[in-house]
């Protein structure tokens, strides 16, 4: 399928989710009007409510507190690679069931009817302000973004093409952490990943971490900390340890901004925090102050 | 070797009286001088790490902290480790590799400590940087795990050359309870979980994950420690001088691929 239809099927898919539906009403603020949930968005930080074409328009971006939502993968590689630039690798992996935990086969075949993808990261080169890098997306509606092998096997197959291609990787995290479904293959994969990012590393090539919501567990402690340039987008979650682990394990509440972008760069280990509409600019710099050189000319524009 | 199931294995390796790395470190080292600190923000009790002799050869030692009793733990944290414990093992091994003294870690933790200062000082951060240091780290490095293998606070001290585990011991992505009260919103299926995810020494053996099983004598480690050290020692004794022996360029490209080549999946 090309790629223009598969954004078809996306867009349609995204207009049927915006169909009213009788039986989930929700009350607007302030007001006796019943308005279907489909056409407004609500703010799980700040929980202020706008329409969901705005909120979209905006880049899914809330236009209150500056929460960068989350967003799949398809929106994702159309605000971020040059039109028409992405070709995907390893397009053909997916998950078997290592521990034969049960219904797992049919939880992901159920996502990938849904979520339009084979698995929860999709990895490919592209063209960003024409310079060529090698891209991961991680799309947190399928399963949370979990890793197991197929998402272990792509990240470590997408630095291990960009090692011998001498190319960058940009890698959107996003994750719950391992994949438990699939037992201590899943942890396994946390080492796998961390090892063919060292590779990449000393063969002297540029790894630029974007972090989104939510980027945790496993994931967190491996390859998402490990880029040489660790940018987060604004008001997400970071963090290695579950919020209600943490709770439960201290017996008390947490403050509402614990393991926010703003957080990890009080705390050191984020380098900046970017908006998504300044992203494409800032990893265009980022390419250019370490001497990698554009295909040609930009004349700007973005989507893939 | 004996037939438990893994909830058997479970209860076998939480019982009190089994022996910990306070009474393996002397029972298998010569000349151990414990060396403290990250040189960043503190000294992690439930890391001890230090130089050695193992027959002889001299070895970096780094070893997680289970307590034999409530005094103990307390002071060790449970044998739940903070960043400045993964980092503290992480100076030790860059220590080691300048030395070329083979690292040689024993793994015994129910995971990293989950908490506020661990997130503040950057849990995710410390263990990641381990799993990639440790992956090119220009020296030998065995694991053992002597008990618990519990999830990124183990691995973050077992990506080795070599992983061995005691017959009882269990590695996993997350305890068997955590497993069911997450994915079945049923902490009660402990035992079920055990089962299911595959985690004795066994069935770590059969993915590809560990290499050496170490024999415990009937009724477990608890029962004998002095021959479990013993067992312990023999299969250092093999694997420490071969694998000292093992070109080094040789060495990490096995090693790479030990990892590289776990996983299940299928390819169109």
């Amino acid at each position: 399928m090309a790629l223009e239809d598969l954004f078809k099927v996306v867009k349609d898919r995204s207009k049927a989710d915006t169909k009213p539906k009788a039986d989930t009403k929700v009350k607007k603020p302030g007001m006796g009007v019943e308005i279907p949930r489909g056409l407004l968005f609500k703010c799980p930080r700040c929980g202020t409510v706008v329409y969901r074409d705005d909120f979209e328009r905006n880049r899914s971006v809330c236009s209150a507190c500056n929460y960068h939502a989350r967003i799949s993968f398809r929106e994702r590689l159309e605000m971020t690679a040059d039109k028409g630039t992405f070709t995907e690798l390893d397009a053909g992996l997916t998950s078997l069931n290592p521990i034969d935990f049960p219904g797992y086969e049919e939880k992901i075949a159920e996502l990938q009817e849904s979520c339009g993808i084979k698995e929860a990261v999709v990895t490919g080169v592209c063209k960003i302000h024409k310079y060529n890098t090698v891209i991961g997306i991680m799309d947190s509606n399928f399963m949370m973004a979990s890793m197991g092998s197929v998402v272990g096997e792509k990240i470590t197959r997408a630095f291990e093409y960009a090692t011998e291609h001498k190319l960058p990787v940009v890698l959107f995290t996003a994750s719950g952490g391992a994949r438990m479904q699939e037992g201590i293959i899943s942890l396994m994969q946390m080492a796998k990943t961390s090892g063919a990012i060292a590779r990449h590393s000393e063969a002297g090539q540029l790894y630029v971490t974007v972090m989104t919501d939510p980027t945790t567990g496993g994931v967190t402690a491996s390859f998402a900390s490990l880029g040489d340039i660790i940018i987060a987008e604004p008001k997400v979650l970071i963090g290695f340890a579950g919020r209600r682990v943490i709770e439960g394990t201290i017996k008390q509440k947490l403050p509402d901004d614990f393991q926010s972008a703003e957080f990890m760069l009080q705390n050191g280990f984020v380098d900046m925090i970017v908006e998504r509409k300044y992203l494409r600019p800032t990893l265009s710099k980022i390419f250019r102050t370490h001497n990698y050189t554009r295909m040609e000319e930009y004349k700007g524009g973005a989507g893939a | 070797m004996s037939e438990l199931t893994a909830t058997q294995r479970l209860a076998l390796i939480r019982e009190k009286g089994r022996p910990t790395v306070r009474d393996y470190i002397p029972a298998l080292f010569a000349n151990f001088i414990e060396l403290h600190g990250d040189r960043h923000f503190g000294d992690d009790a439930a890391i001890i790490g230090g130089v050695a002799t193992f027959s002889g050869i001299p070895v970096t030692v780094l070893a997680q902290v289970k307590g034999r009793n409530l005094e103990e733990n307390k002071q060790s944290n449970f044998s739940m480790p903070h960043p400045e414990g993964y980092r503290k093992a992480l100076r030790l091994a860059k220590q080691a590799e300048k030395f070329h003294r083979p690292v040689i870690c024993l793994v015994d933790t129910p995971g990293a400590f989950c908490g506020i200062e661990a997130e503040k000082r950057g849990q995710g951060e410390a263990i990641a940087r381990n799993l990639m240091e440790f992956m090119m780290l220009r020296t030998p490095i065995i694991s053992i795990v002597l008990g618990e293998g519990g999830s990124g606070g183990a691995l973050a001290l077992a990506v080795c050359d070599e992983l061995a585990m005691l017959e009882n011991a269990l590695y996993s992505v997350i305890s068997p309870r955590g497993f069911a009260s997450i994915l079945w919103k049923d902490a009660t299926r402990e035992s079920e979980a055990a089962e299911l995810m595959k985690i004795t020494a066994e069935d770590l053996m059969h993915f590809g994950v560990c290499e050496h099983i170490i024999d415990e004598p009937d009724g477990g480690a608890q029962t004998a420690p002095d021959l479990t050290a013993e067992n312990i020692g023999e299969y250092l004794a093999e694997a420490v001088p071969r694998l000292k022996a093992t070109d080094i360029d040789t060495l990490l490209e096995r090693r790479y691929n030990k990892f590289r080549k776990i996983g299940v999946f299928a390819e169109e």
